[in-house]
């Protein structure tokens, strides 16, 4: 009985932070068609800003400091979700219908969201930021202004070098002046720690299982999740148009519905998630540029696994092959077997975390031998994903 | 199609080149190659002499390496205070290594054929120390490595002053062995240094009546360590012992979850052999205290060497700098190559310099050490326990430095083999049985 209830506990535990890693990926992939490769990236930012509050809070107090994880939450979906609208509204909107371009963008967006966090500095924000301003603020004012129109192809260029011109050279002049207080990175690449609050530290032993609070609060988080994309989907205004965009793009349009803000809104919503997943993850382990690319292969799997652009699936799936990851990597099929048969050896074998991932891979390829649409394939005519 | 991107080819060429030409602008104003040491202090006379760090400054090892670099510029700098070695300055170039094996061998090339340095402080992982062996024993060329690492090899072309793993690890085991229980877990990265170091420990407690009791191996930066917590609440129900060479951010999640899963150091106490002040600090004093770490040096050895060291570090450095075991091999290895130098008269004939180096004794922060025929330092070993301060109280450290063994005694295929540069009767003296084995 112990023995079952820990090894559903820890199953599931697995199982939450994957589909907490994947909820995101299902809803952008599932219902836009994106294959998104920068989820992880968003993730990262999601885990930095719980990094970034941490250190906030510490300066207020310990009191204060258990608190943090409230701000946190909220906070990181709000970055990785207006991260993602900027993706969405920069790049991914002008190549929908188009999944391998948009596969090498999003690829693209995450390498450089990974330098970035390698390497801003006050330095850098400042020059990004004197760019910003002068490219598209000059931009502006000339748009007011008529210009003749042998010069006009030529404002974009001269505006462009200018503002790079004096956005680097005022931040070298300026990093040369105060020194390392600007130049030195926020974060660098070596991985930052976050602390959990004391009440998430330890955990609880019931009925001869050991149940910790950080597991029990993802468990949590990710209920939370799952129900509140329920009822933001099936229950809400802005669900029901989502819903009648995936369904058929035209006639919504059609219809009256604003298309290209219910991309950008499921795209942003997908992006927040991410970033719940980055703050929850970051209770687990700690934060580096590369945190979202341990995630990222276990959670497009969950996705194709459970069937594009079902979440039942994903839930399925996520909970699966936690379970698996966990019944083999931890040994326990040995315990029912007489060592020394073959069947025993062949799992003793597997019964590593390494080579129980081995093992889970092969089954995703088998099982997709069997099931090439995932558990749960999308019915109808229109699918052509 | 291409209308939507509000960008035509045209555009977009004009755009590029800008932007380009831009780039070159600016990377023509930075300044070309950043030179360390002496900078401060003027030549005596004639020219510097070149010596090459080769360390990370980018990508995921730079925070670790990057105070290895800082420590062997203090004792180039403080070196070049003193006069410098045979009445010259010390010059030190400085190349990024960028955490990525093929390049240390790039820049190991260059700046060998180069720069014409005439010795190379620098590498960390054993994985870039072993992209860089084949460039240094072909061109016979003088690396100084400053890092404990798995043994087993033994190059005349490398001087390793971190420690050989009976300097680490050996004593750990025999250390818990008397004080915390027979029987282990070992949990590594799945990577060269934990599975060899593994095999060691194994090896070692068949030999000596403890017991391996289980092991798993976690991917690198992977942090689901769910599966390996049940497997050492199952092996060890009434606590244990865990041997841990688990590398890089694996650490912050095996010692957070551990916490999570209720195995607290007095009943599963862990021993740790990459954890030290720095990494004590990124992973939280909270997760760590109470657990062990084993290593030749710790920034609270009691010795007027390290007081000295540790103070002109800050006084350089910053005040809030820890100093930790690589940094103070890094810093024994400019030391001991100066004096090599020195008693040799010259630092362009590496064949001298290197016979030279043998026998070489300092007195470093962490004791006395001595240069060994087969490259190996001796070294004192310490053990200590992580305190409310993020510093280690040092709980064991052996009375004698330990003579250094770079072929493992109790691993069957390397036992009985030894390493000693300055034989000439035997085919290898690299690898070769010795008498009486």
């Amino acid at each position: 009985m112990t023995f079952l209830l820990e090894s559903v506990f820890n199953g599931m535990s697995i199982g939450a932070v994957l589909l907490l890693t994947a909820l995101g990926l299902a809803i952008v992939f599932g219902i836009m068609g994106v294959i998104n490769l920068a989820h992880g990236e968003l993730m990262m930012l999601g885990a930095y800003t719980t990094f970034v509050v941490q250190n906030g809070f510490r300066q207020l107090g310990e009191g204060w400091f258990d608190a943090y994880l409230l701000i946190a939450v909220p906070l990181a979906f709000g970055v990785a979700a207006g991260v993602g609208l900027l993706l969405e509204r920069g790049v991914i909107r002008y190549l929908y219908g188009r999944p391998l371009e948009t596969l090498l963008a999003t690829w693209g967006v995450s390498l450089i969201l990974q330098q970035l966090v390698r390497s801003i500095s006050w330095q850098m924000t400042l020059q990004i930021a004197l760019f910003c301003l002068l490219f598209f603020g000059g931009r502006w004012l000339l748009s007011k202004r008529a210009i003749a129109p042998r010069w006009q192809a030529w404002v974009r260029p001269v505006l462009l070098v200018l503002s790079v011109g004096i956005g680097l050279t005022a931040g070298f002049v300026a990093g040369g002046a105060v020194g390392l207080a600007m130049t030195k990175p926020w974060f660098g690449a070596q991985g930052v720690d976050v602390t959990a609050p004391s009440w998430l530290r330890g955990g609880v032993n019931l009925w001869g299982v050991q149940f910790p609070f950080v597991r029990l609060f993802i468990i949590a988080l990710t209920a939370v999740c799952l129900v509140a994309i329920y009822l933001f989907l099936l229950r809400s205004q802005w669900g029901l148009r989502i819903r009648a965009v995936t369904q058929n793009r035209s006639m919504s349009a059609c219809l009256g519905i604003p298309t290209e803000t219910v991309d950008a809104l499921t795209f942003a919503l997908g992006s927040g998630l991410a970033g719940i997943a980055g703050c929850a993850i970051s209770l687990l382990g700690s934060v580096s540029p590369n945190t979202g690319q341990n995630y990222i292969v276990e959670a497009f799997m969950v996705v194709v696994v459970g069937g594009v652009g079902k979440i039942v699936g994903s839930i399925v799936a996520a909970l699966g092959i936690g379970f698996v990851n966990y019944v083999i990597g931890s040994g326990l099929m040995t315990r029912f077997l007489e060592p020394q048969t073959a069947l025993f050896d062949f799992f003793e074998f597997f019964a590593s975390t390494s080579m129980a991932r081995v093992m889970v891979f092969i089954l995703i390829i088998a099982f997709l031998q069997v099931r090439p649409a995932g558990l749960f394939p999308q019915k109808g005519r229109t699918v052509d994903a | 199609m291409a209308q939507q991107f509000g960008l035509g080819r045209r555009k977009f060429l004009v755009y590029g080149s800008a932007a380009l030409g831009t780039s070159l602008l600016i990377k023509g104003c930075a300044p070309a190659t950043q030179t360390g040491g002496g900078g401060q202090t003027p030549a005596p006379s004639g020219n510097p002499i070149k010596v090459g760090i080769l360390h990370s400054l980018s990508g995921t090892m730079a925070i670790s390496e990057k105070s290895v670099v800082d420590a062997t510029q203090l004792a180039i700098e403080q070196i070049n205070q003193a006069g410098g070695v045979l009445g010259k300055q010390i010059e030190a170039i400085l190349e990024d290594g960028a955490s990525d094996w093929p390049t240390f061998a790039e820049k190991a090339t260059k700046l060998i054929d180069q720069d014409k340095v005439v010795a190379v402080f620098g590498c960390w992982t054993s994985a870039s120390r072993k992209a860089v062996l084949p460039v240094f024993e072909a061109k016979n060329h003088m690396l100084w490595y400053p890092v404990q690492y798995e043994g087993q090899e033994c190059s005349k072309n490398i001087f390793y002053t971190g420690a050989a793993p009976n300097q680490q690890i050996e004593p750990a085991v025999d250390w818990l062995l008397q004080n915390k229980g027979k029987k282990f877990f070992l949990v590594g990265s799945d990577y060269v240094f934990p599975r060899t170091a593994n095999t060691i420990i194994k090896a070692q407690l068949a030999a000596k009546g403890g017991e391996t009791v289980g092991e798993d191996y976690l991917p690198l930066g992977n942090t689901e360590v769910t599966p390996i917590i049940t497997k050492i609440r199952n092996a060890l129900p009434d606590g244990g012992v865990i041997f841990n060479t688990l590398n890089g951010d694996s650490n912050v999640a095996f010692f957070k979850q551990l916490q999570g899963a209720g195995l607290t150091p007095d009943k599963y106490p862990t021993m740790s052999v990459s954890i030290a002040e720095e990494e004590v600090q990124a992973i939280g004093v909270e997760y760590l205290k109470g657990h062990y770490a084993a290593w030749n040096y710790f920034m609270t050895v009691e010795t007027p060497e390290n007081k000295s060291f540790v103070e002109a570090f800050k006084a350089k450095f910053g005040q809030n700098r820890v100093t930790n075991d690589p940094m103070e091999a890094a810093y024994i290895a400019v030391h001991l190559w100066k004096q090599a130098v020195e008693q040799a008269g010259t630092a362009d004939d590496l064949e001298k310099v290197r016979q030279a180096a043998i026998g070489q004794t300092f007195s470093a922060p962490e004791g006395p050490v001595k240069m060994f025929p087969n490259h190996h330092i001796s070294k004192t070993v310490r053990i200590g326990e992580v305190g409310e301060d993020g510093l280690f109280k040092i709980v064991y450290s052996t009375p004698q430095p330990v003579d250094p063994l770079p072929w493992n005694q109790f691993v069957a295929e390397t036992k009985g083999f030894a390493c000693d540069w300055t034989r000439t009767d035997v085919d290898n003296p690299g690898k070769f049985k010795a008498a009486g084995a």
